[in-house]
């Protein structure tokens, strides 16, 4: 009973000095980072493995992670995040004909999500914000499950641990307390799994995500920390939250962040692949800071013609992570027409169920409010239920009276 | 567990309420800042990390919203944890994972998770302390569904309102009264307790109510055992729990009694006395013989040490009141 499981996972220092990543084995002078030793991409601090041309460059430190990657797989990751898209414009949608209250686009994110989300294992944990659609689509997640709380019918509602998928926090950086609490209960418990914890530029400024950096390095804990570093934070630019490149964050807390193109779906898989090992050999947490943008709207309440120019949005569009894998499994003859067509014809048969879903989804009973406020009950519910019950029947009494 | 009677202080209860727990079910925790070595720094904790290692009970880093989130994850994972905060005025760092997240965890997976953790805090004035360090914030947590909120007078229910509150699968937020922390009473570890949020009656009267919890329930008997003195017989109730509040046993006392006084350290401006006030003249319009009465703290910040005894409720104040009560 009093045995510190969490011993059995003492850090090991391997990653020590990896290039292109920071940690507190780069010297008490934080000025030893090594540079990266490949140089196609085209910034120095970015892990890129296929160019926005679709070209595959090569890694000395990531490229084992996917070197067994198979024609089928890289086929996988295509589908994966052509139908996430189609799923995300499909809720754009729905919002614009009134189906749905909200909804907080993923477009230009799909590489970073679905990278990220096809490097976990099963019994890994994902803590997500409220825009890993793509992360959700690799959980297993039913995308109609997901428009429940954007339509309006409950606050989130799908078991967590029946896709090891937690609900989608609103609050931001909230979810990465708990993504390090989780973390260390599985040490605890001597498992191997990890844990992954979503958030993004926005959230990198919160009290929380900075406790969460805290806490992680001082239990050693199995998590890995997921940036997604849009840009922008509704209206706000990355400028506005940070004076450092956000990976560089995680030297201060003694554990290493890498900052990877988040454009780039084999390179999320293997940076995330990376640090999700370093989690399971008990070396502690990572930072990943996925370098993407929100190519759409913050939210379809926004407007980002307010605060942002088309070039930028532009630019990044050449940078698009679908188009570059469809290059690549184009040039590399991974994929022919037949595949094309056929994704084009499902991505199509899944916007129509998920219009049909949603559109069939009943309102919450009127007493929904009431169900689940506690676990072992309280007294005043109870109480309350009753009144308003009473309240709603007074109206079928005054009907049957024909008043 | 061998059955046994003992005398020990409030502080000491929870002490053996925390330990039964850590050796009953492996999935309890306890965490907080200085609750290994040091025991706490009221020594609640004394002992527990010798006894179950650094792995169950937790020293954490001294970051508040930490505690409480990490504490949401290892909810998550299975795990138990009975957090402590150090002190009432130093909550608020965690207050947002507790109203946004743990408050409502249950009810956003519609009922799919739930959230057995206890947030230990020690609460209220009198023992000439530093700002923050005095505070009774319990409204503030009984007003957010979801959560539950208690609050022990005495050592017998500080031990096993503990336990009960670990059992609990929903977040309990476990006032302690500091300023009770060294009294003594008798402690049966083998008795079977009342519910959680059963509120108790302590003396029995017929002249008027007075209505308390944690630290004032001492004050109320105390204010009793005065107003016997001059002939009035008064009814003291410990409601034991501010979230739910057992108002069943409240109307039951004032429907007697016809006068009702709420006392608490609190101040009375949107206080829990409020709500009382409100829902007792509802439910007893027709027998209350004088409006509900609140004694509390001002709406003031809690002032310097040398000012508390003016600012708390104290012995005059209350039977003060109780006159004003009984002049209608």
């Amino acid at each position: 009973m009093t045995v510190d499981s969490s011993a059995a996972r003492k850090p090991r220092r391997s990653a020590a000095g990896k290039a292109g990543t920071t940690g507190s084995s780069t010297g008490t002078t934080g000025t030893k980072r090594t540079t990266r030793t490949t140089k196609k991409s085209t910034d120095p601090e970015l892990v890129q493995l296929l160019t926005p041309e679709g070209e595959r460059v090569k890694n000395a430190e990531y490229d084992a992670y996917v070197a067994g990657i198979t024609p089928e797989e890289l086929r996988g990751l295509y589908r994966d995040m052509v139908l996430t898209r189609r799923f995300d414009a499909e809720a754009t949608s729905l919002q614009r004909q009134g189906e749905l209250g909200l909804w907080a686009s993923l477009l230009g994110q799909e590489a970073a999500q679905i990278g990220s989300g096809r490097a976990l294992r099963d019994d890994d944990y994902v803590f997500p914000t409220y825009r890993e659609h793509g992360v959700a689509w690799c959980r297993g997640v039913d995308p109609a499950n997901l428009l429940g709380m954007f339509r309006g019918v409950n606050n989130g509602g799908w078991d967590p641990n029946s896709n090891n998928f937690h609900l989608y926090t609103i609050v931001i950086g909230s979810q990465t307390l708990h993504a390090t609490g989780y973390a260390m209960g599985v040490a605890k418990d001597g498992a191997d799994s990890a844990v992954i914890a979503y958030f993004g530029d926005g959230a990198s400024s919160q009290g929380d995500v900075a406790e969460s950096f805290t806490f992680s390095a001082v239990y050693n804990a199995p998590v890995v920390f997921f940036c997604q570093n849009n840009q922008w934070a509704i209206s706000e630019p990355t400028e506005k939250q940070t004076r450092v490149p956000l990976y560089q964050r995680a030297q201060g807390y003694g554990f290493p962040g890498v900052r990877v193109d988040g454009n780039d779906v084999l390179a999320c898989l293997a940076v995330t692949k990376w640090a999700l090992e370093r989690a399971r050999n008990g070396e502690g947490p990572t930072l990943v800071e996925a370098y993407t943008y929100r190519m759409g709207a913050h939210t379809t309440s926004d407007d980002p013609t307010r605060y942002r120019g088309d070039e930028e949005r532009q630019s990044w569009e050449a940078k698009d992570p679908i188009l570059r894998l469809r290059r690549f499994l184009e040039a590399s003859n991974h994929a022919d027409e037949g595949f094309f067509a056929e994704l084009e014809a499902e991505s199509e048969a899944l916007g129509r169920r998920v219009r049909e879903a949603v559109r069939s989804m009943p309102d919450p009973d009127h007493f929904a409010m009431f169900e689940n406020v506690y676990a072992d009950g309280h007294a005043l519910v109870d109480e309350e239920r009753a009144q308003f019950a009473a309240y709603q029947a007074s109206f079928a009494d005054a009907e049957a009276e024909g008043v | 567990m061998a059955a046994e009677t003992k005398t020990m202080a409030l502080a000491k209860a929870i002490n053996e309420s925390l330990r039964r727990a850590l050796e009953t079910d492996p999935k309890v925790l306890v965490m907080g800042e200085d609750v290994g070595k040091l025991g706490g720094v009221f020594r609640v904790t004394d002992g527990l990390q010798k006894d179950f290692g650094e792995s169950r009970v937790i020293d954490t880093p001294l970051a508040e919203s930490g505690i409480v989130g990490t504490a949401i994850g290892l909810a998550l994972r299975g795990y138990r944890p009975v957090v402590e905060i150090q002190f009432d005025g130093f909550v608020f760092p965690a207050y947002d994972q507790i109203v946004t997240q743990l408050a409502k965890m249950h009810a956003r997976a519609l009922g799919k998770v739930k959230m057995p953790v206890v947030i230990r805090i020690p609460y209220g004035g009198g023992i000439g302390a530093v700002e923050h360090h005095s505070e009774s914030p319990e409204s503030l947590f009984a007003h957010v569904a979801g959560l539950k909120v208690v609050s022990p007078s005495n050592a017998s229910d500080a031990y096993w309102m503990m336990q009960q509150a670990i059992q609990s699968d929903d977040p309990v937020i476990y006032f302690e009264p500091k300023r009770r922390y060294w009294d003594k009473g008798e402690v049966s570890t083998d008795a079977i307790p009342g519910p959680l949020h059963k509120a108790q009656v302590v003396r029995e009267g017929t002249d008027l109510t007075l209505a308390a919890y944690g630290p004032m329930v001492k004050l109320c008997q105390e204010v009793a055992n005065a107003a016997a003195e001059e002939g009035k017989s008064l009814e003291v109730l410990d409601l034991r729990s501010v979230s739910p509040l057992d108002f069943d046993t409240i109307q039951a006392s004032v429907e007697k009694t016809r006068r009702l006084v709420v006392v608490h350290e609190a101040p009375v401006f949107f206080g829990s006395g409020a709500e009382i006030a409100a829902r007792i003249t509802e439910r007893c319009f027709y027998h209350l013989e004088a409006p509900v009465l609140r004694v509390g703290g001002y709406h003031a910040p809690y002032p310097p040490a040398r000012l508390e005894e003016e600012y708390l409720p104290g012995l005059d104040r209350v039977l003060d009141a109780v006159d004003r009560a009984l002049a209608y």
